[in-house]
């Protein structure tokens, strides 16, 4: 008969480890997306120029989701806040409307991603992003992002 | 055009129904699988299946010569015949497996049946008349997780296994010891036991999540699958898979009733049907529950104690959804016709719900509605 204990580091065992068929993880994600992330000057000229649906859409289009590179992923997120951030709350709304399907997915992963780590005023105005997106995409492309591998 | 009926308060995780649709069979999540009969407007609990020791994964009836097959957790499964006092007698089959049991389906010639787990192979079990048991052969390789559903093509000689590595894969099942190798489809493939004949999305290719269900079309000729991510997919031999992200929350449970149409039902608590137009892209049509809740009259005993029963809750608020079953759909069953013309359809919820749809009736009545 076993002996009851009350210690739960069993759980912690990865018995998977010990399979030799362990599962891993599709190794040629790289290759379906851009392995470099959107162009920084592109997208800054169109800031520029105030249009932002292209910029939005240049740097969803080009969002290197698939990417093992940390550090492109890391300033494609960067670069995609700052567009986040720079389209006024009253704006928002036909900027997504303007976005097809497969953008409006992707931009929810941004939305989320930006949550994770916030700075000053960031959440609030990603919230009327998350707004606008909900309204385009529904639960499915929450779900979406909760369930794709490739994350923002 | 729908008819509901209530099997308590526990879902109801896997159901199915016999040859003539007068018995049903379902397991109220648990080790047990009840089987009821129909007398007219009620259900009779003819016999309870207790062998199993833990959750009952899935049930198939083959419904020609009226034998069971259950599989569940424990990682088990029983092929169950009635005896001539109608009491239902299991016979272990032996899986050959180290985790649980996910999902079972007869063969359409009901001379084998396909069990999928959670130890990432697919058990092919036939009888072995020889020795007098179940035998089960592996279909293993290249599956990486959990297979979460299967379906059988109509030669009985190809299955489709849906799985939780994002992807749907079409394999040989023909077990040359008990028959032929059947007529060229249009899969092509070889026909040796576990041969690979197609894989969606194609490999290096991950898009999609942890498929919930799988469904060959009536003629074998095109299979329909549902994944975590909300999506739909339908694959054909020819063309690669079209892919369809709805806006609602994941289906659990997809099948087809008609040459053309689907219909998929989940999380959202509500069926919805799906057509694939003939250039291959994938609509929806429309959704199948056109229930409207009815304005609760004042305070009643009756719904303040059902309320205390289902919900646990002690005020008298509102939690009903907008719909007929009351939480995540997890199976469905075509009850009347065929996946070529299916008439009506049954679903079993987490909400212990059994729900009978009238796909047509409902179908006219809403584009009616719509005009």
């Amino acid at each position: 008969m076993a002996k009851n204990t009350s210690s739960s580091a069993f759980r912690k065992i990865d018995v998977d480890a010990y399979n030799e068929d362990n599962y891993k993880e599709d190794e040629q994600g790289e290759l379906q997306s851009p392995p470099v992330g959107p162009d920084e000057a592109e997208v800054n000229s169109f800031l520029n120029q105030g249009r932002m649906v292209d910029a939005l859409k240049t740097v969803l289009r080009n969002a290197p989701l698939g990417s093992k590179n940390q550090q492109v992923k890391d300033a494609a997120l960067a670069l995609t806040m700052k567009v986040l951030l720079t389209v006024k709350a009253s704006q928002v709304e036909e900027v997504v409307l303007a976005l097809d399907p497969d953008l409006v997915d992707v931009l929810m992963k941004y939305v989320y991603k930006g949550f994770e780590s916030p700075s000053e005023g960031s959440s609030g105005h990603l919230l009327v992003w998350h707004e606008k997106a909900f309204a385009a995409g529904g639960l499915g492309s929450i779900v979406r992002v909760l369930t794709d591998s490739k994350r923002a | 055009m729908v008819e509901t009926h209530s099997f308590g308060v526990n879902p109801i995780t896997c159901h199915a129904w016999n040859h003539d649709r007068s018995r049903l069979a379902f397991s109220p999540n648990n080790n047990e699988v009840h089987v009821y009969r129909r007398v007219e407007l009620e259900w009779r609990l003819e016999d309870v299946l207790n062998q199993h020791d833990l959750r009952v994964t899935g049930i198939d009836w083959a419904t020609r010569t009226n034998r069971l097959v259950t599989c569940a957790v424990d990682r088990n499964a029983y092929v169950w015949t009635q005896g001539d006092d109608g009491r239902w007698r299991p016979t272990l089959v032996l899986l050959r497996i180290n985790r649980a049991a996910t999902c079972v389906r007869w063969s359409p010639l009901e001379n084998k049946f396909a069990v999928g787990s959670g130890a990432r192979l697919i058990s092919i079990c036939y009888f072995e008349s020889e020795n007098d048991w179940w035998v089960s052969k592996h279909i293993k390789k290249p599956i990486r997780s959990t297979v979460t559903a299967l379906d059988w093509h109509p030669n009985n000689a190809i299955i489709v296994a849906g799985s939780a590595d994002f992807k749907v894969r079409l394999f040989s099942a023909l077990i040359k010891d008990i028959e032929k190798a059947p007529e060229a489809n249009a899969w092509g493939g070889r026909s040796s036991l576990g041969a690979l004949i197609a894989e969606f999305p194609a490999p290096g290719n991950s898009l999609g999540g942890w498929v919930h269900a799988v469904s060959f079309s009536a003629d074998g000729n095109r299979v329909a699958w549902v994944s975590h991510d909300s999506s739909i997919f339908v694959a054909d031999p020819k063309r690669p898979p079209t892919r369809l992200k709805t806006q609602f929350l994941p289906y659990r449970a997809i099948t087809w009733v008609a040459p053309d149409k689907m219909v998929a039902a989940g999380h959202d608590c509500s069926p919805y049907l799906y057509k694939v137009t003939p250039d291959g892209q994938l609509v929806m049509v429309c959704k199948l529950d056109v229930y409207k809740k009815r304005e609760a009259g004042g305070l009643s005993a009756m719904r303040k104690f059902q309320s205390l029963d289902r919900n646990a809750r002690i005020e008298p608020a509102d939690t009903s959804l907008d719909s007929v079953h009351q939480n995540a759909i997890t199976s469905i069953c075509i009850h009347k016709g065929t996946k070529e013309a299916c008439v009506t359809f049954s679903t079993t919820g987490l909400d212990g719900q059994l729900v009978m749809w009238d796909v047509n009736n409902l179908e006219s009545a809403i584009q009616n509605l719509r005009l």
